[in-house]
């Protein structure tokens, strides 16, 4: 008799189809309803209903705007950017941390980890130091984030083989070659103007974005989602581990690439449109997998709605708890460190991870 | 099915088997005996194509199908989900499985009478339960060469049982060519119609079972006396190590 706490969530070609009906939607919906909410709060006040209102009328006028023009900007200048942007930033964050767990078969790995981030990092700091903004910015973003990529598979690999436990070591020595550098940068900057600006921008904010960095998030994270959702079946059998996968017949270089190349991209993305926001990619597919099972089918989108709805809730607080912002990084760190710990703990009660 | 010649395999730059040939027909049960770090899992990547012989010849009639030794993943897959991944090869880059992919994966449940795991978290089933979901997978990729590491290490003697009788129905009924690596030359005995003993990277014996495998050889392929044991009652035999409890060299 299988019981309750052995059963995987929702299994069957049938049951797998009611999952997907049932937790995908509700997530969406919930999601929906956060972003009215979201819009609805801050230091000007705004009911839903106008809020509603505001954002139909673009489409086709309802009724005849009785609200301040104040109002519409403050919804669809100042809110609505960095309320996308923020649902951009969460779903490709979660997105790619759920490829890479699944692709390096650890449950503790997010681009973070693996060397993407401070890679990007370095490369949006640069940028600064020599005046880039905007897709230049997100192309050296992103050239670093690959080029640490590059740099950590050189180093973890060995004759071929890439194990998983040097690709985390490796990742770590990358972060820490990275942070140094961004360090240097920083003595290197003008006290005045660029220093400040890189340390802001370092520590996350999703503050002052505009339709142009929704777009060029967008721009990023959309392509390398769907890029990772059709290699969702591939994501699967990398996580038996690289033999097994090549015994079943995967193109495990070929997949290990694209998903590694996909993340660097969402990663440099998010660096150069909100700057370094950590812990997202790691904790939210945790939650995802305990709600809709292992199988990355249904683990990439739940997790993307969920890491969007997540860095949302994130990004309210940051702007309404206090009179001053608080950066984005600051705060997931400070919810993500505890949840990690707490998931560490349980993994390795479980005996749940193995190291290969 | 396999044709091997002259097969030279290294790894890590050390050559681990030198000159190996064998032959294999189809709908044959090959077993691989000899003794650790022989080379019988480097032969088996090679059989699989995970390695690549530094020289020699091989050709391999059909597509394989491989089970690994005893099997854990770092997720909670459900033991359907680790089946369906058996039909990788016919799904393509961005494929996901389908209805008929279910279908076929059922289809190999029910046939090795595991309908009732379906549901359960992979890792949270026993060793031999977990064994019968990975020959599922590897049947559902439609292999007509079954490779199996140890199917039956660390499985109690009726897991152990299911798991012989299971092999031998697939090689009757399904015309499956196997190749499996085990310990226990009882094994052989029972199901294999040719064995390979490794003695050493380069010397081997293989032949069918009758002629190949025998007491003499066998005490050659482990160092130790190996004697032929029949059943009481039984028209059955088995191989049997004799034991020489040479303590004395422990204490210097």
């Amino acid at each position: 008799m299988p019981n309750s706490s052995t059963e995987a969530p929702s299994t069957g070609w049938v049951g797998r189809k009611l999952a997907s009906v049932s937790v995908l939607p509700a997530l969406i919906a919930l999601l929906v309803a956060v972003v009215l909410y979201s819009i609805t709060i801050g230091r000007y006040d705004l009911s839903v209903r106008d809020v509603a209102y505001i954002l139909i009328d673009n489409l086709h006028p309802l009724v005849t705007p009785y609200w301040d023009p104040v109002q519409e900007v403050v919804v669809e200048q100042v809110r609505l950017p960095r309320i996308m942007a923020a649902v951009i930033v969460g779903f490709g964050l979660a997105v790619s941390g759920a490829a890479l767990q699944g692709l390096f078969r650890n449950p503790l790995v997010d681009p973070g980890i693996i060397g993407v981030t401070s890679g990007a990092g370095f490369g949006g700091t640069l940028a600064i130091l020599i005046g880039l903004q905007g897709y230049l910015l997100l192309g050296m973003a992103f050239l670093f984030g690959v080029g640490s990529v590059f740099l950590v598979k050189l180093l973890a690999t060995v004759r071929g083989r890439t194990s998983m436990l040097t690709l985390v070591l490796a990742g770590v020595v990358i972060s820490a070659f990275f942070s140094a550098a961004i360090s240097i940068a920083k003595l290197l900057a003008d006290p005045f103007q660029k220093l400040p600006a890189i340390t802001y921008w370092l520590m996350g904010s999703i503050a002052s974005s505009n339709y142009l960095d929704v777009l060029l998030v967008s721009a990023a994270v959309v392509p390398s989602a769907v890029a990772i959702y059709l290699l969702r079946f591939q994501i699967n059998i990398m996580s038996l581990g690289e033999e097994k996968a090549r015994a079943l017949g995967t193109k495990v270089v070929l997949v290990q690439w694209i998903i590694l190349l996909a993340s660097a991209l969402i990663s440099a993305g998010v660096v150069a449109t909100s700057g370094i926001i950590g812990w997202v990619g790691l904790v939210i597919p945790h939650v995802a997998r305990a709600l809709v099972g292992a199988d990355h089918q249904r683990l990439l989108p739940v997790s993307g709605v969920m890491g969007a709805i997540y860095l949302l809730m994130v990004d309210n607080l940051a702007r309404t708890v206090t009179t001053a912002e608080i950066p984005l990084g600051i705060i997931t760190a400070l919810i993500g460190v505890p949840v990690f710990a707490v998931i560490l703990r349980r993994l390795h009660a479980k005996g749940g991870w193995s190291s290969d | 099915m396999i044709e091997a010649s002259d097969l030279t395999v290294e790894r890590g730059g050390k050559t681990i088997l030198r000159n190996y040939s064998l032959r294999l027909a189809r709908g044959r049960t090959l077993a691989v005996l000899g003794a650790n770090g022989v080379g019988k899992t480097t032969l088996i990547n090679t059989l699989i194509g995970l390695i690549k012989p530094r020289s020699g010849l091989l050709s391999i009639g059909g597509q394989v199908g491989f089970v690994p030794q005893l099997f854990e993943v770092p997720f909670a897959y459900s033991a359907l989900d680790i089946a369906l991944m058996g039909r990788a090869r016919h799904l393509g880059l961005f494929g996901a499985p389908g209805k008929r992919d279910y279908e076929i994966v059922r289809h190999y449940f029910h046939m090795l009478g595991i309908e009732h795991f379906e549901p359960q978290v992979f890792n949270s089933l026993s060793g031999g339960q977990r064994q019968l979901v990975m020959i599922a997978q590897a049947l559902a990729s439609e292999c007509e060469l079954l490779v199996l590491d140890e199917p039956c290490a660390a499985l109690d003697y009726k897991n152990q049982d299911k798991v012989l009788g299971l092999l031998e129905h697939l090689r009757e009924t399904h015309d499956m060519t196997i190749v499996f690596s085990t310990h226990m030359p009882q094994h052989a005995v029972e199901i294999a119609s040719d064995v390979l003993l490794m003695t050493s990277g380069n010397s081997y014996v293989c032949g069918p079972t009758a002629d190949a495998l025998s007491a003499e050889n066998l005490s050659a392929l482990y160092d130790l006396p190996i004697a032929r044991a029949d059943f009481d009652g039984l028209s059955k035999h088995t191989y049997a190590p004799v034991f020489r409890h040479d303590g004395a060299n422990f204490d210097g």
